[in-house]
């Protein structure tokens, strides 16, 4: 448990020190918010209605743009090879590299989403079943960018496959994160039942992806 | 397990395959015929669908065939992954193309059908999705085994993206069950059948001849899999001897 911290402490400084961390995927979200209705026309009942689909899209980007990065500096400099080394299962080092990309991507996206959501003139009953969602499935899609990254972790050029990849997997996250986060409007029972759903996904996620990133991660330290 | 070993023996393979290959395309040839001949000339045409309804006879074995050669190379993945066999590999990755082919045949009659039935090509509801879904963990597949240079790293990796990929096969099976889908319901189920004689025997005729199209393929390209892994390994002795 010590050195779980230790690790989480660790990327978390880095995430911090570094820069463009926590910076480049909030700019990013912003950035797709803000493109959004410029593309679509200043429509306001329009621009409602897709408002949750929006901010999902943009959190899944986002989410995205930072995944190749999850394992590649520690790949590059050879501190994964240490971590090999170490007591700690792969397994768990991913499931700590995951946490700390939500930690550091998903969760601040999932805050200030709903903030955003007021430039996409988004329903203020759906604040919360937003923000809910979004942070439970933000959780779901940094495992799986996990996933992505690890399988992809030696190439030099990964990132595109990361895309490929991983974006069939987020299907089913998205689609439940966004019935789950139109609240009322298509009736409770609809909501919560998708919000049990994608509970559900999320777990499933979080006790597969690690195992596969550190199976992964494995055949690369050969 | 033993029996298994035995043919997973790569010159027995060859020996073995070579022995079956032409029968193979025989039966193949025969199948599609007798297939093709009941379905397009022999079997009624639909009440209300009239003469689309032939349609059917080549989409629905191909999301059959789809989903079967899935499941082969999740299948063989995993005996990869935990046995290190490299035949298991090899095959896994010789099915990847063939699946996508099928894959692909089943959309686009699907939206070839859609268009007069539905009045639309293509609607973003459950089953259409996850098939969607399918084809794409097929690219990543091959993307894969593209993007690695060493045989066995892709092997490995390769055999987790299948893997972890396989999930979706329960999701396209019961896809119509869980969901409101506008994609008909399954024909096939523990009780029986719910179509007409006259239509489900020249189905099955069709899936079979898929089935054994499929056969075919695999254990040909798996030889042509076998054959360029062994020319990459001459050249690699070729090189180091220089």
């Amino acid at each position: 448990m010590k050195s779980f911290m230790a690790l989480l402490k660790r990327d978390l400084v880095l995430a911090w020190r570094q820069g463009g961390g926590v910076g480049t995927a909030v700019g990013f979200f912003l950035t797709v918010i803000v493109l959004l209705p410029l593309g679509i026309g200043p429509d306001q009942s329009l621009l409602q209605r897709i408002a949750p689909g929006g901010l999902w899209i943009a959190l899944l980007l986002s989410v995205l743009l930072s995944a190749d990065r999850i394992y590649q500096a520690d790949y590059d400099d050879g501190s994964l090879e240490v971590l090999t080394m170490g007591a700690m299962p792969l397994e768990i080092v991913a499931a700590v590299k995951s946490l700390s990309h939500w930690l550091t991507s998903g969760l601040p996206l999932a805050i200030i989403a709903p903030l955003l959501g007021f430039l996409l003139n988004l329903d203020t009953s759906l604040v919360f079943p937003i923000m809910g969602a979004m942070m439970l499935g933000s959780i779901g899609l940094s495992f799986l960018a996990s996933l992505g990254a690890a399988v992809t972790v030696g190439l030099r050029r990964g990132g595109l496959l990361v895309s490929l990849l991983v974006l069939p997997l987020y299907v089913p996250v998205m689609i439940f994160g966004i019935s789950a986060s139109s609240g009322g409007l298509s009736g409770p029972d609809v909501s919560s039942a998708a919000m049990g759903i994608l509970s559900g996904i999320t777990l499933v996620i979080l006790v597969v992806a690690p195992f596969g990133s550190g199976a992964a991660l494995r055949t690369y330290m050969r | 397990m033993a029996k298994i070993e035995k043919f997973a023996n790569p010159t027995r393979f060859l020996r073995l395959q070579e022995k079956v290959q032409l029968w193979l395309v025989a039966i193949t040839v025969i199948l599609f015929a007798v297939g093709l001949y009941y379905s397009l000339v022999k079997a009624p045409a639909d009440y209300q669908q009239g003469e689309t309804v032939r349609i059917m006879f080549v989409h629905v074995p191909a999301a059959w065939g789809a989903t079967m050669v899935y499941a082969v190379m999740a299948l063989s993945s995993a005996i990869g992954i935990i046995f290190r066999h490299p035949l298991a590999d090899l095959s896994a990755k010789a099915a990847a193309p063939i699946g996508a082919v099928f894959t692909f045949l089943a959309l686009f009659t699907g939206a070839l059908w859609g268009k007069p039935m539905w009045g639309t090509y293509w609607v973003w509801d459950a089953r259409l999705t996850s098939f969607f879904v399918l084809f794409l963990l097929y690219l990543g597949y091959m993307a894969i085994w593209q993007a690695i240079d060493d045989h066995h790293r892709a092997a490995r990796i390769a055999a987790i993206v299948a893997l972890v990929g396989a999930i979706n096969l329960p999701i396209i099976k019961f896809s119509v069950d869980w969901w409101n889908s506008l994609h008909q319901p399954s024909i096939m189920s523990m009780k029986g059948s719910s179509v007409h004689s006259s239509i489900l025997i020249p189905l099955l005729i069709m899936a079979l001849a898929y089935s054994f199209l499929f056969l075919t393929l695999h254990l040909l390209s798996l030889r042509a899999e076998l054959r360029k892994h062994k020319i990459r390994q001459l050249q690699m002795q070729a090189a180091k001897r220089v």
